[in-house]
C-alpha cells in the first residue's frame, strides 16, 4: 500500500510560541534592503548559480572552450583592428588581460538582465527575496572567468610576465566587476520584466561598451584632460586596475579610478532600491 | 496563547487587466511620458469622477476569515472566483492592493508540483534544487534525502536526467520533495489533479498525514470529494468575495447548491492563446452560465471570435460531474483526426452532441479549443453548470463518446434496478 511509506518519525509542529510571525501588507514606496533575508536565503543563492553553471556545461557542445574562445577572439580582433590599422600602442597580451574581466562583465550582465524573465516560472509560484535570482545569474559567471583567467596566466608565462605587489589587489578589481555588472544589471533585469525591448538592447549595448572601455587600447590613449571624465564609464577605471594588478606597469590615474568606482557605488545602490521597489510587481507583469 | 494560524482581514487585490495583457514597450510609455502633462491638465480640468476604470478587476474584495491552528482548510470556488490569487497573496507572490494578513509559522506553499525542475539536470540535483526552492536548508534536504527518493520510487534513476523520466516518475519526486516539506502551514494548490489514480492516493494519504500532524494545511481544488475528504473547515470564494463556513460539509453544499450569481460563460474563459480571440460562446443557445436543461440531452455549443494568423483548431467538451470529477469527452479532432483549418479572421465554431441519460444533479462543461495533443487555444474550466431534473436512476455514470458508437458507458453503480427496470 501507497500509504505505508510515510517518513518513520514525522516531525510533530513546533510549539506555538516557538512560531514567527509574517505580516502581509501592501507596502508603499522605496523599500529598505533586507540584507538578513538574502543571508537566510544563502542556500538557495547557491544552488540557482550552481544550477545555471551545470546547465550551461551540459548543453553546449563546446562547454568550457566557450570561456576561453569568447575573450581570445576578442583579442585577436582587437589586436589586429586596434594594433595594426589604428597603429595604437597594444599588444595581445594587453588587450587579452582587459578581455578576460571584460567578458566576465558582459556575460555577468546579459545573465542578469535576462534572469528575471528566465525565472519566470519560480516568481510566480515561490516567494523569495528576488535579488536572489540576479546575484546567483552573476556569480554563476566566475566560472567561465577562472577558466579564462588560469588561460590568461599560461600567456603571461609565455610572455615572462610576472606580476608585482599590485596582484594584491586583484580580487578588489574582481569584486569591482561584478559590482559594475550588478549595478547595470539590476536595472536592466527589472526593467526587463515590464519591457520586453531590454533583452534587445542588452548585447547591442556590450557590443558598444567594449569599445566605449579600455579593452583594445589602454587608457593612456585617452587624452588627458579627458580622462577622468572617460572614469564615468564604470569599466573604465575597473579594467585598467585589473590590467594594472597583473601586469604591473603603470599605475591608473586615481582620479579616473576613484569616478569609476563613485559612478558603480552610485549606479549599485540606486539599483538595488529601484529593483525593491518593482520587486512587488514581477509576479504580476513577468 | 494564540492559537490563530492566518488571520486575514479586509484583503483585496486589484489587477489593471488592460495594462496586464500586452507587456508595454518603452516606445509607449515614453509616450505616455511625454503625453503626460496633457493628460495630466486633462485630469485637473475635469470634475473627480468615481467611475472605475472597465480594465480594472478585483480579484479579491474584501477577504477576511481566520484559520485556527491545526485546521484543514478547503477553499472553493468556480474559475475566476480568486481562488489562486488567494493563495498567491497568502504565499507572499504577489502583494494585497489593500488589507492585512498575519501568518503565524513557517509558510510551505506548493502553487505547482516540481516548481523550478530542470529537465536537464539528474534527479538527484533536481531534488536539491527543488528543496532549497521550496525554502528547505541544505542539510534538511540531505537528512531527508533518502525518503524523499524511497517515497518517490526512482531509486534506480536518480542520477539520470529527469528528461528520460515519464511523466509519472517524474510528478512522484516532485511531490515526494514537497511532501517532505515540513512547514508549519502549508499552502497546497490543485496539486492532486495531476498523475494517476495510484499517484493521487499516495497524494491523499500524504496529506492526511500532514494534517494529523497537527499541521495547518490550506488546500483549493476543484475536486469537492477530495476537499470533502481532507478539510475541517472551508472559505467558499465567489467573484472575489470570501464566505467562510465552520463546517466543509457546509461549504461544499452551499457552493453545490449556492452558485447564486449568474454570469457570462465568457469570465470562465482560464486561459486563451494569443493567436485567437473569442467573443461569444453560447450552450444551447445562451450565454449563461447556469443552464437549466431538464431532460434535453442533446447539447450545443457555439464559439465566435477572430484567429489572428492561421492555425488549426477544433471544440472539445468535457462533462464534469458537481464535484469536478470527468464523465465524459467529446471531441470531433481526436475521434477522426480532422482539425479544420481557420485563416486569419472571424471565426464561428457550431459542434452539437448527445448527452446520454444523465441522473439529477449539477454537471459542468470544460470547453476547449484545441489542436489535439498539440496545442490549447482557448481553455474555459467549469464554464457552464448545467442542471438536470433527470429521472434518479443510476448516480454515477461514466461514459465516453466512441467513434462510430455514440456515449458508451464505461461503468454505471448497479442500484436503483426497480427505478431503471420502470
Amino acid at each position: 500500500m501507497s500509504q505505508t511509506i510515510s517518513p518513520t518519525n514525522p516531525t510533530p509542529a513546533p510549539p506555538p510560541d516557538a512560531l514567527s510571525t509574517t505580516v502581509i501588507e501592501p507596502r508603499v514606496g522605496w523599500q529598505p534592503i533586507d540584507l538578513r533575508e538574502i543571508w537566510h536565503y544563502r542556500d538557495l543563492l547557491f544552488f540557482l548559480a550552481w544550477r545555471d553553471i551545470k546547465v550551461r556545461y551540459k548543453q553546449t557542445s563546446l562547454g568550457a572552450a566557450w570561456a576561453v574562445l569568447q575573450p581570445l577572439m576578442t583579442m585577436v580582433v582587437f589586436t589586429i583592428v586596434f594594433g595594426k590599422f589604428a597603429k595604437m600602442n597594444t599588444s595581445p597580451v594587453i588587450i587579452f588581460c582587459a578581455a578576460v574581466p571584460w567578458t566576465l562583465f558582459a556575460s555577468a550582465l546579459s545573465n542578469a538582465g535576462n534572469s528575471l524573465i528566465s525565472n519566470q516560472n519560480l516568481i510566480s509560484k515561490v516567494y523569495f527575496p528576488r535579488l536572489i535570482i540576479p546575484i546567483a545569474s552573476i556569480l554563476s559567471a566566475l566560472v567561465d572567468f577562472a577558466i579564462a583567467f588560469a588561460v590568461l596566466l599560461v600567456m603571461m608565462g609565455c610572455y615572462r610576465i610576472v606580476p608585482g605587489w599590485s596582484v594584491v589587489l586583484l580580487p578588489v578589481f574582481i569584486l569591482l566587476v561584478l559590482m559594475s555588472a550588478m549595478a547595470v544589471g539590476l536595472w536592466l533585469s527589472a526593467l526587463n520584466v515590464e519591457y520586453r525591448d531590454i533583452r534587445y538592447i542588452i548585447p547591442f549595448l556590450t557590443q558598444l561598451w567594449v569599445f566605449a572601455s579600455p579593452v583594445g587600447y589602454k587608457s593612456s590613449e585617452v587624452p588627458e584632460q579627458w580622462r577622468t571624465l572617460y572614469g564615468l564609464n564604470p569599466m573604465a577605471g575597473v579594467i585598467e586596475g585589473f590590467r594594472w594588478a597583473m601586469l604591473g606597469e603603470v599605475a591608473p590615474s586615481f582620479a579616473m579610478m576613484g569616478v569609476s568606482t563613485a559612478m558603480i557605488v552610485v549606479l549599485l545602490i540606486g539599483g538595488l532600491f529601484y529593483f525593491r521597489r518593482m520587486e512587488k510587481t514581477f509576479a504580476d507583469l513577468i | 496563547m494564540n492559537d490563530t494560524a492566518i488571520q486575514v482581514e479586509g484583503v483585496s487585490k486589484l489587477y489593471h487587466i488592460g495594462a496586464n495583457k500586452t507587456y508595454k514597450t518603452a516606445r509607449e510609455s515614453l509616450m505616455s511620458a511625454l503625453s503626460a502633462p496633457l493628460r495630466l491638465a486633462k485630469q485637473l480640468a475635469r470634475p473627480k469622477s468615481e467611475e472605475p476604470d472597465p480594465t480594472d478587476l478585483w480579484a479579491l474584495k474584501d477577504v477576511s476569515f481566520e484559520v485556527k491552528r491545526g485546521e484543514v482548510v478547503g477553499i472553493i470556488g468556480r474559475n475566476g472566483a480568486g481562488k489562486s490569487t488567494l493563495l498567491k497573496v497568502l504565499a507572499r507572490i504577489t502583494e494585497p492592493t489593500k488589507g492585512r494578513i498575519s501568518i503565524h509559522g513557517r509558510v510551505g506553499s506548493l502553487l505547482e508540483v516540481g516548481t523550478g525542475f530542470h529537465p536537464e539536470l539528474s534527479g538527484r540535483e533536481n531534488v536539491f534544487l527543488n528543496g532549497a526552492i521550496l525554502g528547505m536548508r541544505r542539510a534538511e534536504i540531505i537528512s531527508k534525502f533518502d525518503e524523499i527518493v524511497a517515497f518517490a520510487e526512482v531509486e534506480k534513476f536518480i542520477d539520470t536526467p529527469v528528461k528520460h523520466y515519464s511523466s509519472g516518475m517524474y510528478m512522484r519526486l516532485a511531490f515526494a520533495v514537497a511532501a517532505h516539506l515540513e512547514p508549519e502551514i502549508l499552502i497546497v494548490d490543485e496539486v492532486l489533479a495531476v498523475g494517476d489514480m495510484e499517484f493521487q492516493k499516495k497524494c491523499m494519504g500524504k496529506m492526511n498525514d500532514v494534517a494529523q500532524q497537527g499541521r495547518t494545511v490550506l488546500f483549493v481544488s476543484h475536486n469537492l470529494a477530495a476537499i470533502r475528504q481532507l478539510c475541517t473547515s472551508g472559505v467558499m470564494l465567489q467573484r472575489g468575495r470570501a464566505v467562510s463556513y465552520d463546517k466543509i460539509s457546509n461549504a461544499v453544499d452551499s457552493y453545490i447548491n449556492g452558485g447564486t450569481e449568474h454570469g457570462n460563460i465568457l469570465t470562465h474563459v482560464n486561459r486563451i492563446d494569443k493567436a485567437i480571440s473569442v467573443t461569444e460562446i453560447t450552450v444551447n443557445g445562451s450565454s449563461n452560465d447556469e443552464l437549466p436543461l431538464g431532460d434535453v440531452r442533446s447539447i450545443t455549443v457555439e464559439i465566435s471570435g477572430t484567429v489572428h494568423e492561421q492555425l488549426q483548431m477544433e471544440m472539445e467538451v468535457r462533462v464534469m460531474d458537481m464535484y469536478g470529477l470527468p464523465l465524459g469527452f467529446f471531441s470531433p479532432g481526436h475521434l477522426t483526426g480532422i482539425v479544420p483549418q481557420h485563416k486569419a479572421g472571424d471565426f464561428k465554431l457550431t459542434r452539437s452532441f448527445q448527452l446520454p441519460p444523465m441522473s439529477r444533479g449539477y454537471y459542468y462543461l470544460n470547453i476547449h479549443l484545441t489542436h489535439p495533443g498539440l496545442h490549447v487555444w482557448m481553455e474555459a474550466q467549469q464554464a457552464v453548470r448545467m442542471t438536470f431534473e433527470g429521472t434518479p436512476t443510476a448516480t454515477g455514470h461514466v461514459f465516453e463518446y466512441a467513434k462510430g458508437a455514440g456515449w458508451v458507458l464505461l461503468g454505471t453503480e448497479p442500484q436503483n434496478k426497480a427505478a431503471a427496470s420502470k
